[in-house]
């Protein structure tokens, strides 16, 4: 019979619970790191503005404006020169007076509505907004159809008779003592 | 289990399977740097800049309304500019469209170096320094190309240089149909 050395001995369990737990600290760390540093990624760029709520009403805008050359960023972060030349556009229109709608509609119009990181919901975004939501729940409903048959095969299966019993322990060859043996060798 | 029972159980997952491979099938043949233009089948915007010879003569919108034409933005910053230029020469000496140009957040003396150099496919190019009108007509990149008809409407617009596959297979077919449409 063979030694089976099934869990390492106290000392180094402890040793090895210690490093997974830095190793997850570390990680952690690390991501945490990342997110901020994206958060402060935004190009500086100082502005004047008129007032604290004009202010906060350009950098809502620039965050909520994609740019179309790096995809992937919205206008605050990203260093394309069509980024910088909309960001500017966003703050002059700011300071003629133009109202946050206008504004959006403005770049709407002349790049569509891909250019907002929250499309409005218009007859062509009505799949892309209700999509998700669509397929959950479809998805949902599959699930508890799946889980309902299930239960209501396991309550329609019967219990096995004791003449059937006896024959299936027939079957499988041998009483108890015998499977027990196996376990024990 | 019975082989029908059997088969329908697994029909609905297989199902919804196949649909997600089709539309994740479709969306990898698109390409998302293409974003399509909200502005065809409108008018071509506004815009009024001087040209890159003459600065003080100008260039806007009413000069397109003469039959179908090309709009093209380009810079000599622009590599696929560089590569497109002879397409457009080619397709300006074969008299197959008539070009207009829109300099792009470019040099005045490069531009006029570069035409000179390369030759001028352009009816008239306008000088666009700061790209606002290049904005006003929903430019991301540079080379684009507009697609005008006769009534100063946007039929279509192609992102990216063009090549002389798709200028005989794609856009001069389109430039014909528009040119028969309007008679």
């Amino acid at each position: 019979m063979e030694r089976r050395a099934a869990t390492p001995d106290p000392a180094r369990r402890v040793q090895a619970r210690l490093s997974r737990r830095r190793a997850a600290g570390l990680f952690l760390g690390a991501v945490l790191l990342a997110v901020a540093g994206a958060a402060v990624a935004a190009v500086f760029e100082p502005r004047e503005f008129a007032s604290a709520e004009q202010e906060r009403r350009y950098k809502v805008l620039i965050n909520e404006l994609r740019c179309l050359v790096c995809q992937n960023q919205n206008l605050a972060d990203s260093n394309a020169e069509l980024a910088a030349d909309l960001r500017t556009l966003a703050y002059e229109m700011i300071k003629n007076g133009d109202s946050d709608e206008q504004i959006i509609t403005f770049m709407v119009d002349r790049y569509g509505e891909f250019v907002l990181y929250r499309p409005r919901l218009k007859a062509s975004t009505v799949a892309l907004w209700l999509g998700p939501f669509l397929l959950g729940a479809g998805g949902i409903w599959l699930l508890w159809r799946m889980i309902h048959r299930r239960s209501l095969l396991a309550r329609t299966t019967q219990e096995l008779s004791d003449d059937e019993k006896s024959r299936l322990k027939d079957l499988l060859g041998g009483d108890e003592t015998d499977t027990e043996r196996g376990r024990n060798a | 289990m019975p082989k029908v029972e059997a088969l329908h159980r697994y029909a609905t997952p297989f199902g919804v399977f196949l649909l997600l491979v089709i539309l994740l099938g479709v969306g990898l043949t698109l390409d998302p740097r293409r974003v399509p233009s909200p502005l065809i089948g409108k008018p071509l915007p506004e815009f009024d800049v001087p040209t890159v010879r003459d600065p003080q003569r100008r260039f806007s919108q009413d000069q397109l309304r003469d039959g179908v034409s090309l709009l093209n933005v380009w810079a000599t910053w622009c590599v696929p500019c560089r590569e497109e230029h002879p397409v457009l020469v080619g397709i300006e000496q074969r008299g197959e469209a008539v070009i207009f140009g829109l300099n792009y957040k470019d040099r005045r003396d490069k531009a006029i170096t570069w035409l000179n150099q390369l030759g001028d496919p352009y009816r008239m190019s306008g000088f666009d320094v700061d790209g606002r009108a290049g904005i006003d007509l929903g430019v991301y990149g540079v080379p684009e190309t507009f697609i005008i008809d006769a009534k100063g409407d946007i039929v279509h617009k192609h992102i990216g240089p063009i090549d002389e596959k798709t200028w005989k297979e794609e856009l001069l077919p389109l430039i014909r149909r528009v040119e028969s449409r309007r008679g």
